[in-house]
């Protein structure tokens, strides 16, 4: 869908920004280029829409170099969102939506429906509309960035570090809508960032630049992180490597144990080891402390509990079975040692231990021997 | 003050074809044509300058040097070279002087100031060079735009008394025909004339730049204010995000 042949960018002072890049992005796939400042990581995006034209080699989009065609039309074929998303603070959010399909010709009626309907795609209420970008924080002014760079349908996304001016809770609602969008929309994305858990966290497939604008390594996020190309690759891809790659397996074959669970307002039980708290909806609440009596009429309370780590989702939020890491977290971070596994709704469904994720993860490797 | 007041209040002297009303007209006139003329020049000098970044100096070179310019001395050495026939003519070009450097400088520093994430954007959607600056630079300029008109203004209704030095009629008439007789009450009633009517005009741009720039561009004040009369909800969803 997007090949690059060669190309190579230098200034006229002499620096060399991209260097022999090639490299094929597949179409209906979200490929992140990563790498730190300096690696023509941008450079290489914005070579794609002619934002920046390559010194020597070619860019093709869809087979056809797009050196031959006119900036203003091939731009219009291709979202764009960027950083502070570039919002026109003069214009409504309605009006900034609707700007490539004024532009493209279409009439003012049939652009706002549009722009209404990104609006609601992107999960802004549609009463946003009305307000002048400076009314909206950061995170809905990308949204924003988002819509508008959807709004003449283009397939192909351009995306310069678009989530990195958030703070990092709204950045990561930012990306789990991105991954929503994708999975309705399949368009080919193209993502530039310089955090390369974002980049593990988005990517089918990543290349890791390195300073000079020399391509390190192009692979999915897994091979990434079990097989590094090289020592900058893997100094990249940084220490906790191992653990991350626990993303990428399926704790499928994980044994959930049951667990003791009292709720709230119910007698404090006689046993020596910890005992986890829930709700009224089995959604936990907090551990007891073993041996701890948490009340003066012995029934416990939410007060004075030890709050719990995260929780393993068994269903992984969106219907496919959690990965290991998030089980590992979970048993990781609770004072109890036992990892909560919760459902779909969030109600405890029982516990998982360090040691299954162990012995899960050494299955999985003689699988992938064997295999 | 007595004086004053009899003379400004005195009804011969808002009659006639010298009186206040044909003469606030002619001062109108020539600040009218002067600041016209100047924002013709100006305003696409400006836009280009500030968009193309091309040719900055020229920008500075002018604003500096038409600014140490004395506008009478210029305006006695023009009618001296063009002749009194010519005098409307060179009064013009005097206050056109005076008038395009705050334009100019207005212009090219909004233009400048527009953020560039917001001219990258433009220009990666597909926008021509000429779209975005006349639809994005343009209309984000347009407060500095207008306060330098407001500058440009001012200063050339108070400029424009010097056109009674040459003959020509306006507000400075009071003032001239008054210090040549003697009629101190003439000359303070005229000043205070151009005071008032340099106020009015000033009212009436600031209504004008009410109207003409975009709410989206209000100052962080209102902003923050309308932001939190308007959109609650967004508040509290934000504080949900975070």
């Amino acid at each position: 869908m997007i090949e690059f042949r060669d190309v190579t960018k230098r200034y006229p002072d002499g620096t060399v920004a991209v260097d022999e890049l090639s490299l094929s992005v597949e179409a209906g796939t979200i490929t992140v280029f990563v790498g730190p400042s300096g690696c023509g990581k941008t450079t290489s995006l914005r070579m794609v829409n002619r934002m920046i034209e390559a010194t020597s080699g070619q860019v093709l989009v869809d087979g056809q170099d797009v050196a031959k065609q006119k900036p203003a039309q091939l731009r219009r074929g291709i979202g764009y969102v960027i950083q502070q998303a570039g919002l026109f603070p003069h214009r409504t959010v309605l009006d900034n939506v609707a700007t490539v399909p004024l532009l493209s010709g279409w009439s003012k009626a049939k652009a706002r429906t549009r722009a209404s309907e990104l609006l609601e795609l992107v999960g802004l209420p549609v009463e946003f509309g009305k307000r002048y970008p400076a009314q909206l924080s950061g995170g809905q002014q990308q949204r924003v960035g988002v819509a508008r760079a959807l709004a003449a349908d283009p397939p192909i996304l351009l995306m310069d570090e678009p989530f990195s001016a958030v703070d990092p809770v709204v950045r990561e609602g930012l990306q789990d809508e991105l991954l929503r969008l994708q999975a309705e929309l399949d368009k080919t994305i193209v993502f530039v960032t310089h955090d390369i858990d974002e980049a593990i966290k988005l990517g089918e497939k990543v290349a890791v630049f390195r300073v000079g604008g020399k391509l390190a390594q192009y692979a999915e996020p897994a091979e990434l992180l079990r097989a590094p190309a090289d020592e900058f690759v893997s100094s990249f891809v940084g220490r906790d490597r191992g653990y991350r790659g626990l993303g990428f397996l399926s704790a499928d074959g994980i044994a959930v144990e049951q667990l003791e669970t009292v709720p709230v307002g119910a007698a404090v039980p006689t046993t020596n080891d910890w005992v986890l708290v829930v709700d009224g909806e089995r959604k936990p609440v907090g551990w007891l402390r073993p041996g701890s009596s948490s009340t003066v009429d012995g029934t416990v309370t939410a007060d004075g509990l030890e709050p719990g780590g995260s929780l393993y989702d068994v269903e992984g939020g969106n219907g496919t079975t959690g990965s290991l890491r998030s089980a590992m977290d979970a048993a990781l971070s609770s004072p109890s040692g036992h990892g909560v596994a919760v459902d779909g709704s969030g109600a405890v469904v029982g516990r998982v231990s360090a040691e299954s994720v162990l012995a899960a993860l050494s299955k999985a490797r003689e699988q992938a021997a064997t295999a | 003050m007595n004086a004053i007041w009899a003379w400004l209040t005195d009804p011969l002297n808002w009659s006639g074809y010298a009186g206040i009303p044909v003469r606030i007209g002619e001062h109108l006139t020539y600040t009218a044509i002067a600041v016209l003329i100047a924002a013709v020049i100006a305003l696409p000098l400006g836009l280009y300058v500030g968009h193309t970044g091309r040719g900055s100096f020229v920008v500075v070179g002018v604003v500096n040097s038409f600014r140490a310019l004395p506008e009478l001395g210029l305006l006695i050495l023009l009618v001296l070279v063009m002749g009194v026939a010519l005098a409307l003519q060179a009064v013009t070009i005097a206050l056109v002087a005076l008038a395009i450097p705050p334009l100019l400088a207005g212009t090219y520093s909004g233009v400048r100031n527009v953020d560039p994430e917001v001219v990258d954007a433009a220009r990666g959607m597909g926008m021509s060079e000429l779209k975005i600056a006349l639809t994005v630079e343009l209309p984000i300029a347009l407060p500095l735009i207008i306060g330098g008109l407001r500058a440009a203004t001012l200063q050339v209704i108070a400029t424009a008394t010097i056109a009674a030095y040459v003959t020509l009629g306006g507000l400075g008439r009071f003032i001239l025909d008054g210090l040549a007789f003697h009629d101190y009450a003439s000359m303070a009633g005229g000043a205070v004339l151009i005071a008032a009517l340099a106020i009015v005009v000033e009212a009436i741009l600031t209504v004008v730049q009410r109207l003409a720039v975009s709410p989206g561009l209000r100052t962080a004040r209102t902003r923050r204010r309308a932001t939190r009369a308007s959109s609650e909800p967004v508040a509290e969803a934000a504080g949900a995000q975070a």
